[in-house]
């Protein structure tokens, strides 16, 4: 099932609404890179609030969309993984390093608003 | 002792919806075990990974979820079984960071984190099982 992505004003907000298979996750990468482009956008927000697994398979692709989206000028922030999600990532032995994360929606918001006014104000 | 054995699910495994499948399933029926939330979130994470490793090197198989109860405890045993082309040296792809597909290294020796009890029998040829069990307390 693909992943709607709706753009609000810079950015890209990509709402997962049910659980992903492999192939959904390589097409929303595939997408959000495309559209980084298409819209200009300076920012992306994934929602995993809806996914209650996250494998090793998706948390790496997590991270290449994250990386990807960057070497195209957005920055991602992954927002909405669940408590029970989170411990068994990290049982699991995962990490999403240097990606950025915020609790939620608003939250990721206010983060890229934040990020891209004091990259404008140190121009 | 010989653990009884409750009601069980297969799951045929050849894409990766099917991995989807299996975890929502094995989720499913181990709840009845009475895990808590956070304990089948882990459950189902265990079964994503050694589903993967059918997809990704057996092409096909099966996973076959089944409740346990040992008298004294109930747990869910999952069984990951294919005809693929086996694993020569078990103990290298029990280490982390060890793969020879596109995946990372951390299905297998993750998979064994996240259970009680984990086992993986393979024969070059004839194909892999993986046998895990977590119990409830």
């Amino acid at each position: 099932m693909a992943v709607p992505i709706l753009k609000q004003s810079q950015y890209l907000i990509a709402s997962i609404q049910s659980a992903l298979s492999d192939q959904d996750l390589l097409g929303l990468r595939d997408d959000l890179a495309r559209l980084v482009g298409q819209h200009r956008a300076r920012g992306v927000i994934i929602d995993v609030t809806a996914l209650d697994v996250l494998d090793s398979f998706a948390t790496r692709t997590l991270r290449a969309i994250a990386y990807m989206t960057k070497l195209r000028g957005a920055e991602t922030v992954i927002v909405g993984i669940q408590p029970d999600v989170a411990l068994a990532m990290v049982q699991l032995g995962m990490t999403l390093e240097d990606v950025l994360t915020a609790l939620d929606l608003e939250e990721g918001l206010a983060f890229l608003n934040q990020r891209l006014e004091s990259s404008h104000g140190s121009q | 002792m010989a653990a009884n054995r409750d009601s069980e699910v297969h799951v045929r495994i050849q894409t990766s919806a099917d991995i989807v499948a299996a975890r929502q399933q094995g989720r499913s029926l181990a709840s009845q075990a009475g895990f808590s939330h956070s304990n089948l979130t882990i459950i189902a994470t265990a079964i994503s990974e050694i589903a993967r490793n059918i997809v990704e090197y057996a092409k096909e198989g099966e996973v076959i979820i089944t409740l346990i109860n040992d008298g004294s405890n109930k747990g869910v045993e999952i069984v990951a079984a294919d005809q693929g082309p086996g694993i020569a040296d078990v103990s290298t792809v029990m280490r982390d960071g060890y793969s020879t597909g596109r995946g990372l290294g951390i299905g297998l020796p993750g998979a064994r984190r996240l259970m009680d009890e984990f086992e993986i029998a393979s024969e070059i040829g004839i194909g892999t099982t993986v046998t895990m069990k977590k119990w409830v307390a």
